[in-house]
């Protein structure tokens, strides 16, 4: 941010972290994540529980301090500013909407203090109240709403103080599968309304794929790979982000000598096979290569390819996925449409795929 | 996590109870070891040596000089103060037993009734645990007396020829310990058993233990924290009891907190009522650290 | 319930309310002798509401507790605060026995104890000095009731004032404090009660003309069983029982997220005590 023109230019990125790392005692909660956001974004972050995610998240809100690294936003660094004077806000996976007070008061609790008028406060909150479609519900308790106007009470008590970037802790998962998949939904188009930065904490992968504009995997602290989720569906970085997202093929070789291109030969049991490869790898390097089922392609034993022979055949409704042993005992997932070709249990099958849809990823 | 600029103003918070407890309840603990040392005289404060705060460093070398451990040594010579703290040691220990046994199976009939009469049960057990202590054990008196209602029952019976004499005895104090304190063991007993998971009952029985093996592998186990806090809540201040013996154990039972009562208010001989307070402290301090633990320890898994 | 825990029950509690149900009978039996029936009578009330001495002693006793509890509320809830939400500090396990230990140290060590002190600093005993006393123990019980509720309260409560801007003094004022209000209810009554029950450490920190309720009955119930104590009973039994259903009703009505254990935890705190003579 040492550009001077940069500087509070929101339009380009509201929040940076940079080399952030927590520390409990000797449990190192997040490592050295950097990560900027853009304006207007939804971000997920992604990841099993105690990855770190949520710990990221008060990091911004300013529950809990950096060991070390800083988190600035439009410019400013953050570090040292107590929670209610950060200028992002907070919706928490309990929602933790105040019991005692109605729904109106809960939503209003941040506007005090901001100068405005009582009749603009009143306004405000209506507007907020239309907003995630409860009007009428005002002067409810927290305790007689169902689950869903719950979490919209939450969402609009968060965006009461329009925030630079909103961070949620969890948003849907007390929600249960029906509702969760209507409200993501929602969440998607009310951030494109708003133009609010979202940071959203989830552990469901598809739902970040449903939502987000770029996902950050994390893992054991560290954030693995930032993207779309085309991007990271196709390129993941490492075998956990290509496991994460979606069944996946890893089979395990070392990188032939071949000189660096965009395919490279990579020595399995397979035999030798060509896959997309970075440049960060070399050759004898132990590598996997990394192969969604969908992209394998199936034919007669007569026709090109290696060798296999079907184990296993499920029907999934929209696609059929078959297991096949491979001729040094492998076994290969490969999934299509129904209505092909019909190879059964015990048929013999060739197995083919481009180049380009196998990823080389390091061991 | 609050920020750091937030720590000056939690001192302030801690301040004030800790500035009272510390002057109200461990400065007079000092004074009263320092007393215990102290031998008595006809005077006011009775006792000697007095400190005098404004001698010095000689004040305060005279003063340690005058004190003796004479107290201490009447404690433990006379056979009336020892058989005293061994008939308090000896009568806690029982009734903290008997709790345990009569506790147990009221709590544990409590945790297993239905979320509809839990409340009801806590707020029964809870009423007299509220109501005057003294009240309490004076409602025996009217019990246990020779010509009392329960010699007049077993009498209508036929069960006893000639009215028993219960009340001024040892037993009618183990009664009045165990009346008393029973709502302190099965409270705690209480609020461990009604939080464990029936689930683990289930798999106990699933897996074929009886409904006795259930209880005695699984429930007891986990409630053990609160036997032990149920325990310890229900003999350290039995040990120091005043009112049970002095209502309901005659002249012949003593124990330490009435021999206390009575050297204080008797015989005006505080220094001597000031060692017999530090003996009682040495016998409960290592019961009440070990409550202090429980609780500490029943606080965090509550969390 | 099977029939072991109903019999268990039925015993448990009629030997609980057994003595206290004889107390009440005899407290309208028209005889002059306790084990005599001779008719029902509230002739026993009328000598009691006569008996100036003991209806003196009842106000000295209503004064010191209302102003002892107050004053235990306070402590006591910057206590439960300091062991609920200050994590480690220096000195916290003193801090934490002077909390917790007040509540189980034998009565006669503490009342000498304090006597002594009082003694030593030349302080008139008194009203005053029973209201010291009492805070004193009180503070601990209201500190066990509110730290078990500030347990229950979600943090997420708190996090998410401070992130709508409320800073350290507004969170308080407008979240902690209401959602803590039915437990120090509770425990202000806890402490009420202690403080009017209290026999022993009254005894020894008191002074001419500060007699309470309970040193005024026990010096008549030391001369043996007498009906008009039975009606005084009668009447304190009633008094309490109105106390703890208004203190139930207190801890029952805490609501929404982290409300759900408040009737157990208040029971479980409740239990965390003893009841001083």
């Amino acid at each position: 941010m040492a550009d001077p023109l940069r500087a509070g230019a929101p339009e380009t990125q509201p929040l940076r972290l940079a080399n952030v790392t927590k520390r409990f005692g000797t449990h190192t909660a997040v490592e050295d994540v950097s990560l900027d956001l853009r304006s207007g974004e939804f971000l997920c972050l992604l990841g099993p529980s105690g990855c770190g995610k949520s710990t990221l998240l008060r990091l911004i809100a300013g529950f809990e301090t950096p060991t070390s690294g800083s988190i600035g936003l439009d410019g400013r660094d953050l570090a040292g500013l107590p929670p209610h004077r950060r200028p992002v806000n907070m919706m928490f996976q309990s929602y933790a909407l105040f019991p005692h007070m109605s729904v109106a008061r809960n939503i209003a609790y941040g506007l005090k203090g901001l100068g405005l008028s009582r009749a603009a406060t009143a306004e405000r909150v209506e507007g907020l109240l239309r907003l995630v479609r409860l009007d009428g519900f005002a002067d409810r308790r927290p305790d007689r709403l169902s689950g869903g106007q719950r979490q919209r009470v939450a969402l609009a008590r968060a965006l009461a103080r329009e925030p630079r970037v909103l961070l949620l802790d969890e948003p849907l998962g007390a929600l249960d599968r029906s509702l969760r998949e209507e409200t993501q939904a929602e969440l998607r188009a009310l951030q494109r309304r708003l133009a609010t930065s979202f940071v959203v904490v989830t552990h469901d992968p598809s739902e970040a794929m449903t939502m987000a504009d770029r996902i950050g995997v994390m893992d054991r602290g560290r954030l693995m790979q930032v993207g779309a989720a085309a991007e990271l569906y196709e390129r993941p970085a490492n075998r956990f982000v290509a496991g994460l997202l979606g069944d996946v093929n890893l089979i395990e070789g070392r990188l032939g000598a071949d000189a660096a291109g965009p395919t490279r030969t990579v020595e399995t049991g397979l035999g030798p096979i060509r896959a997309s490869a970075g440049a960060a790898l070399g050759p004898g390097d132990a590598v996997v290569v990394a192969l969604r089922p969908e992209r394998i392609r199936l034919a007669d034993e007569s026709g090109e390819g290696l060798a296999g022979r079907v184990i296993e055949v499920t029907f999934l409704g929209d696609r059929i996925r078959r297991l096949i042993r491979m001729e040094d005992g492998t076994v290969l997932r490969a999934s299509g449409p129904g209505g092909g070709p019909d190879w059964p249990v015990g048929a013999d099958v060739r197995l083919g795929f481009a180049p380009a849809s196998a990823v080389v990823l390091p061991a | 996590m609050t920020p750091r600029s937030a720590r000056p103003l939690r001192a302030l918070v801690r301040l004030p109870p800790l500035l009272w407890l510390g002057a109200f309840f461990l400065v007079p603990f000092a004074i009263t070891l320092k007393i215990s040392l102290s031998e008595p005289a006809t005077a006011m404060p009775p006792y000697l040596p007095v400190l005098d705060w404004a001698g010095g460093v000689e004040g305060w070398s005279s003063f340690l000089e005058a004190l003796h451990f004479t107290n201490f040594e009447t404690l433990a010579g006379d056979a009336l103060y020892r058989d005293a703290a061994l008939a308090s040691l000896a009568l806690a220990l029982t009734a903290t037993a008997i709790l345990i046994a009569i506790g147990t199976p009221v709590a544990y009939a409590m945790a297993r009734a239905s979320a509809r009469w839990q409340p009801i049960l806590v707020a029964l057990v809870v009423v007299p645990f509220w109501t005057s202590f003294l009240i309490r054990v004076y409602a025996w008196i009217a019990i246990l007396k020779p010509e009392g209602l329960l010699n007049a029952g077993l009498l209508r019976l036929g069960l006893i020829g000639a009215p028993l004499e219960i009340l001024n005895t040892q037993v009618a104090v183990l009664i009045g310990l165990t009346y008393a304190y029973l709502p302190f063991m099965v409270l705690p007993l209480y609020a461990v058993m009604s939080r464990l998971d029936p689930v683990l009952r289930e798999a106990a029985s699933d897996l074929g233990a009886s409904p006795t093996r259930v209880f005695w592998s699984v429930t007891l186990p986990l409630a053990a924290p609160g036997l032990v806090a149920g325990a310890l809540l229900c003999f350290i201040p039995m040990v120091g009891e005043f009112i049970i013996p002095d209502l309901l154990g005659g002249s012949e039972t003593l124990m330490l907190g009435r021999v206390l009562w009575g050297e204080f208010f008797s015989n005006r001989d505080w220094p001597l009522a000031s060692a017999v307070a530090v003996l009682m402290l040495l016998i409960v301090v290592g019961p009440v650290i070990l409550f202090r633990e429980a609780e500490t320890r029943r606080g965090e898994a509550a969390r | 319930m099977s029939g072991t825990n109903r019999i268990a029950l039925i015993l448990g509690l009629g030997f609980l309310y057994a003595p206290i149900l004889v107390l009440v009978a005899y407290s309208f039996n028209a005889s002059a002798l306790v084990t005599v029936w001779g008719g029902f009578s509230t002739r026993w009330y009328g000598v009691l509401l006569a008996d100036r001495p003991l209806i003196e002693a009842a106000w000295v006793s209503l004064r010191v507790a209302l102003l002892a509890s107050l004053i235990a509320t306070i402590l006591g809830t910057l206590a439960a605060l300091a062991l609920e939400r200050h994590g480690r500090f220096a000195g916290r396990g003193l801090f934490t026995g002077l909390v917790y230990a007040p509540m189980v140290m034998p009565e006669v060590i503490t009342g000498l104890s304090l006597l002594l002190l009082f003694v030593g600093i030349g302080l008139d005993r008194g009203i005053a000095t029973i209201v010291v006393a009492h805070a004193t123990f009180g503070t601990g019980f209201v500190a066990v009731v509110a730290a078990a509720r500030l347990r229950g309260l979600d943090r997420a409560l708190e996090e998410a004032a401070a992130d709508l801007g409320a800073g350290p003094a507004r969170v308080f004022w407008s979240i902690t404090l209401p959602l803590l209000a039915p437990a120090l209810g509770a425990g202000f009554l806890l402490a009420f009660t202690l403080s009017l029950d209290d026999l022993v450490i009254a005894s020894f920190v008191s002074g001419p003309g500060s007699t309470t309720l309970p040193m005024r009955l026990y010096s008549q119930v030391r001369l043996g069983v007498n009906p008009e104590i039975n009606a005084a009973s009668t009447l304190l039994i009633g008094a309490v029982s109105l106390l703890v259903l208004t203190a139930s009703w207190l801890t029952g009505r805490g609501t929404g997220e982290g409300g759900k254990d408040d009737g157990k935890e208040a029971g479980k705190a409740g239990g965390t005590g003893h009841a001083p003579a």
